[in-house]
């Protein structure tokens, strides 16, 4: 075989850039897992629209209504159950009365067991008194649209079965206009869009969201121009709300490694591009 | 009349959900009330017309063993067993469907969701490139965003003065150009389900009835 039929061996740089994506797995599940093991404590600081959601529950007198919408699946637990954990602390320490619903269907269970923990094992409510769970309606925008008339035509009976109207609390909650506060913690659509176009446009409710990190930039918008009083973004999101409830929980732990592995596909980033400007300057050498 | 029927249906459900915005009264109220409670009726079915499609689907694969059939099978054992505890045994708190939704099907939910940052990462480090100007920028407002949106991005900038640290310049990108960005989207987006809303009611845009 002659010298140059022989085939080229790649170089370093050329075999850096193309590494193999099982060690940038190793590198990721290292980035998670070790802050979960040995926590760091990197401080978490509140930001404005975490401070102005915290502010419009805590602005609300005992007793006030809370409509709480769980539009999210399990897939996205990790940024929004922690939310819905300490948005629901503060509503019972507060002694709000919640109302749950879901225009997603895996919300519902989720809303469950979220009241369950908070509202009977952590407040030792009542349900049917402190708070309710409507469970999962079909329809979207139109549900919303229909609690603005009657909740119990979108709603006629609870997650279990039960009529609503045998439940003291939905007897002061019997359309949209009786909520002081509307929460949506949503993960898409149907979402945050429409309880702004609906509840606050429409019906003229306070309405304040938590979504994933993602999503968030989109809602910024209705945030400056007063149409969510407040957002929760991300894990980020509810670490906040945790740390202004003063009930520091889960997505407090998990910032550590989200950080940390947020500074890992940062640094993974640059590595790629120092390579890529190496290679290319070479090539350019090479003519 | 297979496609006139659809179009006077789609015609007066659009004008009388319009005009019952404006005339919030007799017959557009009630008019308005029949419609919304229809249409949670349908939404409801087509989540079960979902599940039929699925299972056939599926059924189909296994019956002509197609490639990675087996999954197939899984699929309609969980979707089955679901089914089967939540109406014959319910779904409240301790029943098995609840002991099978938070046990089996909300860890599995979220760690599917959880491989995206492995692929995020892998993708990220072949892909996003400084190549133009543009990309750079993109890039610069992406290392910003995702450290200063952490708190490690507050740990790593505490020495700069307060106002150029990581938090402060993610929650300024977020605040002006991001907003910025997002607003006109959104107005350009609004314009558009107003212009298609117009044509599907009038009958102009007829793709949703399948074909042209």
């Amino acid at each position: 075989m002659a010298e140059n039929d022989r085939p080229v061996k790649p170089d370093l740089i050329e075999r850096l850039k193309s590494i193999d994506r099982r060690i940038i797995f190793l590198f990721i599940a290292a980035a998670v897992i070790f802050p979960l093991l040995r926590p760091i404590g990197f401080p978490v600081k509140a930001s404005p629209p975490a401070i102005a959601l915290y502010n419009a529950v805590e602005r609300l007198r005992p007793g006030s209504l809370v409509l709480m919408a769980f539009d999210y699946d399990p897939s996205t637990m990790a940024e929004l159950y922690p939310m819905s954990l300490a948005i629901l602390r503060h509503c019972f320490s507060r002694r709000l009365k919640v109302v749950a619903l879901a225009l997603w269907p895996m919300g519902a269970g989720l809303a469950r067991e979220a009241l369950h923990d908070i509202g009977v094992g952590e407040f030792g409510l009542r349900y049917g008194t402190d708070f309710v769970n409507l469970g999962f309606k079909a329809g979207g925008i139109v549900v919303i649209e229909t609690l603005g008339s009657s909740i119990a035509e979108a709603f006629p009976a609870d997650i279990d079965g039960t009529p609503v109207e045998r439940l003291s609390l939905m007897r002061r909650a019997r359309k949209l206009e009786d909520f002081d506060l509307v929460i949506d913690l949503s993960a898409g659509d149907p979402g945050i869009p429409f309880w702004v176009m609906i509840a606050q446009g429409r019906y003229g409710r306070k309405v304040g969201g938590g979504c994933t990190a993602v999503s968030a930039p989109q809602f910024y918008p209705y945030f400056q121009s007063g149409q969510l009083v407040g957002l929760l973004g991300g894990m980020k999101g509810a670490a906040e709300y945790e740390l202004l409830a003063n009930a520091k929980g889960e997505a407090t732990k998990g910032m550590d490694a989200q950080s940390v592995s947020h500074a890992a596909i940062v640094f993974f980033v640059i590595v790629g591009n120092v390579f890529y400007f190496l290679s290319r300057h070479r090539s350019k050498r090479r003519g | 009349m297979r496609r006139e029927i659809p179009l006077i249906i789609t015609l007066i459900c659009g004008v009388v959900m319009m005009a019952s915005f404006f005339i919030p009264h007799w017959p557009f109220a009630e008019m308005k009330s029949f419609f919304q409670r229809s249409y949670m009726v349908i939404a409801a079915f087509a989540t079960l017309l979902g599940v039929m499609n699925l299972s056939k689907v599926h059924l189909q694969r296994i019956r002509g063993k197609t490639r990675q059939w087996g999954y197939s099978i899984v699929l309609l054992s969980a979707l089955g067993s679901m089914s089967f505890f939540g109406l014959y045994f319910g779904i409240g708190k301790g029943s098995i469907f609840d002991y099978l939704f938070n046990n089996l099907y909300i860890p599995m939910s979220a760690t599917m969701f959880s491989l995206l940052a492995f692929f995020v990462a892998s993708a990220s480090y072949r892909a996003f490139r400084a190549r133009t100007v543009d990309a750079a920028l993109l890039l610069a407002a992406g290392f910003i965003v995702m450290l200063g949106r952490v708190p490690i991005g507050a740990t790593l900038t505490s020495f700069l003065p307060e106002g150029y640290r990581l938090p402060q310049l993610a929650d300024w990108i977020m605040a002006v150009p991001n907003t910025a960005g997002q607003r006109a989207i959104m107005m350009g987006a609004a314009l558009g389900v107003v212009a298609t809303s117009l044509r599907i009611i009038l009958g102009i845009e007829r793709s949703y009835l399948g074909g042209e």
